[in-house]
C-alpha cells in the first residue's frame, strides 16, 4: 500500500478519536483549553511513534504464529501473549521516555510531563497497535500508522479544545453543563468527519 | 467456569504464601521483596494465562473449523436438517487449484490448506499489479481451496473463497455457481467490517437471496455481474448481470463488484471456471454424440 | 449486607456511575453498542474482569511495593483480560469476532485501573469484589440504555428480535441509519447525563464562566475532569 495514502487515510478517515473514539477518556477529560490539548496530543503522538514499531517487531520476531522459526520453534503461536506484551511494551517505553526527557530534554519534560502516565492507559495506544496486528502491517507502514494515527489524535483533541473555550461563554442547561455539552459536541464533530469516510488516494 | 477455579488457585496460593515466609515480613520498598514480589506475580498470572490458552485452544480451533464449514454449506444450500454440520460437510469435496493455470493440483493437502493463510505467507504468495487488483487485496496465494458439490459424478456446485476491500477493510465471503460455471447459486460475507445498517446489510439474507440465479459471464465470457445504484427491474436489459446496490453504501457495493469480478475473472479462478466450462461441454458433446450414434 | 458493602455495590449505579460522572471507560462504551447482545457481552466481560482484578490486587494489597504498583496492577488486569478473551473465542466465537479488539481494550479501560487504585488498594477483598462488580454494573447500565436505543431505532430489533417492523420488510418503520453509526453513542450518552442530572441535580457542573449579571455567585473554576 501506498504509505502516502496509509498517513492520510489514519489521519483523517480513520482517526483513532473520532472514528474508532479510542483514548476518550483523556479526550474528554484534559480537552478544556488548547495549550494542554496540544501538549497531550503532542505526547500521544510522540508515544504512538515510538511503541507501534517496536510493537510490531515484536509481533513478527516473537509472537506471530511460526515466528519463533528462527528459535527451532516453528510449531509455536504465542499470540495469546499479545495484548500483556504490547501494554508491558507501552508501560516501560513510557516509563524510559519519562526518565530520557527528564534527563535530557528538561524542557520538553516540563510540558509533556504530567501527561505521560495517563497515555499508559490510553486506549489510542493500545489499540494502535492492535490494529497494527490485526492489519497486517509491515514494520514500514507501522511507522508510517504509529506517526499518522499519533498525528490525527492530536488534531481531534486540539479541535475539540479549540471548541470547547469557545463553548464556555454560551449558556447551556444545567444537567448538561460540561460532560453532557461535551459528549454531544464530539458527537457533532465525529459525523463531520464521517465525511472523509471512504475517500481514496 | 475454568476462570473461576483459576482464581481461587490464585487466591490460595497468596493466602499459603503470607502464611509461610519471613519473605513477606519485609518492608514492601525493600529490593528483595520488590523482585520477589514481581517475580511471583509474573509466575502465577504466567501459570493462569498460558493454561487458559493451552486448554480452551482445542475448543477454538474447532469452532474456527466449524464455523468455516457452517459458512460455506450455508452458501452451498445443502440443508442441515437431521445432520450435524460435520455429516453434511461430507457431501462437499475439497479441493487446491493452481490459480494461474486452473488445473487442480496436490502440492498440497486440500483438507487443511487454508488459502487465508497463504496468502500472508512469502512461499505462496503472489503480489499483483496495481491494474490487475481490482478488488484492492495486494496479493493472493497461488494455490487456491475450492469446495465442489456433486451430484452423480457431475459437478453440481461450484463455492468459491473470495475476499476484497470494502469500505472500511476486508470483506471475506464464498460465492457458489451452478455447476455451468456461469450462474451464480448462492452468495455469503462471514467477516467484514462495513457500517452495520448500511455496508453491513452485506449480511442480509434477502440481499444475498437477489443473487440466485443472477449471470456472471457476457458472451465474451468476461465476468460483467455487478451491483447497480438502485434497484434492478427485471426485464431491463442485462438485468441478469445487475444486482441492486446497497442503500446509502456506494463504496461498499463497488468493493463487492470488484471482488466478484476480480475472483471470477482471469487473475482470479477465471482459468478454472473456464476449464468447467470446456469439460462441460465436452460432456455435453460427447453425450449428444452417444445418443445420435445409439439413435 | 454491611453497608459499606451495600454502599459498595449499589453506589456506582446511578449517584457516581463511572461512565456517566467519572469519564471512565467510555471508548468501547461507544464501539460496541450498535448491537445489543454484543453489548451485553461486552458488560459481562468488564464486570467480570473489574471484579477479579479489584479482588485480588485487594488481596495482595499489602505486599505491593508502591514502585511496581502500577505494572502489578496491569499485570493482574492483563492476564485477566487474556483469559476473558480467550474463553471468549472459545465459548462465544461469533460475538468474539465482533468484538474484535476491544475485549482487549479493557486493559486500558481506565474503569478497571481506576477502581484498582482508587479502591481496591485500600479495602478488603470482599468489598472490593463487590466495588468491581457495582462498578461494571454501572458501566453496563449506560452500556445497554445506548446499545437499546440504537439497536431498536437504528434495525428496528432488540436482540435480534424484530420490534419495529422495518418498510424493507413490508412494515412501517424506517430505520434511522444515524442510529448505527458511532456519533449517534455521543450524543445519546450526553442526553442520558443530562437525564441522570435531572434526577440528581447534586452532579451538575459548575460552569466554568458565568454572565455578570444573570448570577451573583461568584464563578467556581474547573470542575469534572478527573
Amino acid at each position: 500500500m501506498d504509505l502516502v495514502s496509509l498517513a492520510v487515510k489514519s489521519i483523517f478517515i480513520e482517526n483513532l478519536a473520532l472514528s474508532f473514539f479510542l483514548g476518550m477518556c483523556t479526550f474528554l477529560a484534559v480537552s478544556k483549553k488548547i495549550q494542554t490539548a496540544l501538549g497531550l496530543g503532542f505526547a500521544v503522538f510522540v508515544v504512538l511513534a515510538i511503541t507501534v514499531p517496536v510493537n510490531n517487531l515484536i509481533y513478527q520476531n516473537f509472537l506471530q504464529e511460526g515466528a519463533l522459526a528462527w528459535a527451532g520453534l516453528p510449531e509455536v503461536d504465542l499470540s495469546f501473549l499479545g495484548l500483556i506484551s504490547y501494554i508491558g511494551v507501552i508501560a516501560a517505553l513510557v516509563q524510559i521516555l519519562e526518565m530520557f526527557l527528564d534527563r535530557f530534554v528538561p524542557a520538553l519534560y516540563n510540558a509533556l510531563g504530567i501527561f505521560l502516565p495517563l497515555i499508559t492507559v490510553n486506549c489510542a495506544i493500545l489499540g494502535a497497535s492492535l490494529f497494527m496486528v490485526e492489519r497486517d502491517y509491515t514494520f514500514t507502514e507501522s511507522v508510517v500508522y504509529g506517526a499518522s494515527s499519533g498525528f490525527g489524535w492530536a488534531l481531534a483533541i486540539v479541535a475539540l479544545a479549540g471548541i470547547r473555550e469557545k463553548l464556555k461563554y454560551s449558556d447551556v442547561p444545567d444537567g448538561l453543563q460540561g460532560l453532557g455539552i461535551t459528549f454531544i459536541t464530539v458527537g457533532l464533530m465525529a459525523l463531520g468527519f464521517l465525511a472523509f469516510s471512504g475517500i481514496q488516494l | 467456569m475454568k476462570k473461576f477455579n483459576n482464581l481461587n488457585l490464585e487466591t490460595r496460593s497468596m493466602k499459603g504464601a503470607t502464611k509461610q515466609a519471613g519473605f513477606f515480613h519485609l518492608p514492601n520498598d525493600h529490593i528483595v521483596k520488590t523482585i520477589g514480589v514481581a517475580t511471583l506475580l509474573c509466575l502465577v498470572c504466567s501459570i493462569i494465562v498460558s493454561g487458559a490458552a493451552t486448554l480452551l485452544k482445542p475448543t477454538q480451533v474447532a469452532n474456527a473449523l466449524l464455523d468455516k464449514k457452517n459458512n460455506i454449506l450455508a452458501v452451498s444450500g445443502i440443508s442441515l436438517e437431521g445432520k450435524t454440520v460435520d455429516q453434511a460437510f461430507e457431501q462437499i469435496d475439497s479441493l487446491v487449484i493452481d490459480i494461474a493455470t486452473g488445473a487442480v493440483t496436490d502440492a498440497v493437502d486440500a483438507t487443511t490448506f487454508d488459502q487465508r493463510k497463504a496468502s500472508k505467507d512469502a512461499e505462496y504468495r503472489v503480489e499483483l499489479s496495481d491494474d490487475q487488483d481490482i478488488a484492492q487485496i495486494g496479493g493472493l496465494s497461488k494455490y487456491a481451496n475450492v469446495y465442489l458439490v456433486k451430484n452423480q459424478g457431475a459437478i453440481d456446485k461450484i463455492i468459491l473463497p473470495v475476499k476484497g476491500y470494502g469500505l472500511w477493510g476486508t470483506m471475506y465471503g464464498f460465492i457458489a455457481l451452478e455447476g455451468d460455471a456461469n450462474t451464480v447459486s448462492g452468495i455469503t460475507f462471514y467477516e467484514h467490517k462495513e457500517t452495520p445498517g448500511l455496508g453491513g446489510e452485506i449480511e442480509n439474507k434477502k440481499w444475498q437471496s437477489s443473487w440466485v440465479g443472477k449471470k456472471v459471464n457476457d458472451a465474451s465470457g468476461e465476468p460483467i455481474l455487478q451491483l447497480i445504484k438502485g434497484t434492478v427491474v427485471a426485464g431491463t436489459p442485462q438485468a441478469d448481470y445487475k444486482i441492486d446496490g446497497l442503500a446509502g453504501a456506494t463504496l461498499t457495493s463497488n468493493g463487492v463488484t470488484n471482488l466478484v469480478q476480480f475472483w471470477l475473472g482471469e487473475n482470479g479462478f477465471g482459468p478454472y471456471l473456464d476449464k468447467v466450462r470446456g469439460q462441460q461441454n465436452q460432456a455435453s458433446i460427447s453425450m449428444k454424440t452417444n445418443v445420435q450414434e445409439r439413435g | 449486607m454491611a453497608s459499606e458493602a451495600k454502599k459498595a455495590l449499589f453506589e456506582p449505579l446511578v449517584s457516581n456511575n463511572p461512565i456517566a460522572l467519572q469519564i471512565l471507560g467510555i471508548c468501547s462504551a461507544l464501539a460496541v453498542t450498535s448491537q445489543l447482545s454484543v453489548a451485553l457481552i461486552m458488560c459481562l466481560a468488564l464486570t467480570a474482569v473489574c471484579a477479579f482484578s479489584n479482588l485480588s490486587i485487594s488481596l495482595i494489597r499489602n505486599h505491593v511495593p508502591s514502585s511496581i504498583r502500577i505494572i502489578v496492577q496491569m499485570t493482574i488486569i492483563a492476564s485477566l483480560v487474556i483469559v476473558v478473551d480467550q474463553v471468549l473465542k472459545a465459548y462465544a466465537f461469533d460475538v468474539s469476532k465482533k468484538l474484535a479488539v476491544f475485549v482487549g481494550l479493557i486493559i486500558t479501560n481506565c474503569i478497571v485501573m481506576g477502581r484498582a487504585e482508587a479502591y481496591a488498594m485500600k479495602n478488603g477483598p470482599w468489598n472490593s469484589f463487590l466495588d468491581g462488580i457495582g462498578n461494571g454494573l454501572g458501566y453496563s447500565l449506560i452500556l445497554i440504555i445506548v446499545a437499546t436505543v440504537r439497536e431498536l431505532f437504528g434495525s428496528g430489533t432488540l436482540l435480534g428480535y424484530q420490534i419495529l417492523a422495518p418498510v424493507s420488510e413490508g412494515g412501517w418503520y424506517t430505520p434511522n441509519g444515524l442510529m448505527l453509526l458511532a456519533p449517534s453513542a455521543f450524543i445519546i450518552i450526553g442526553l442520558t447525563i443530562w437525564a441522570i442530572r435531572a434526577f440528581d441535580p447534586k452532579q451538575v457542573e459548575k460552569p466554568d464562566y458565568e454572565m455578570q449579571n444573570a448570577h451573583n455567585a461568584p464563578a467556581h473554576g474547573a470542575s469534572g475532569g478527573h
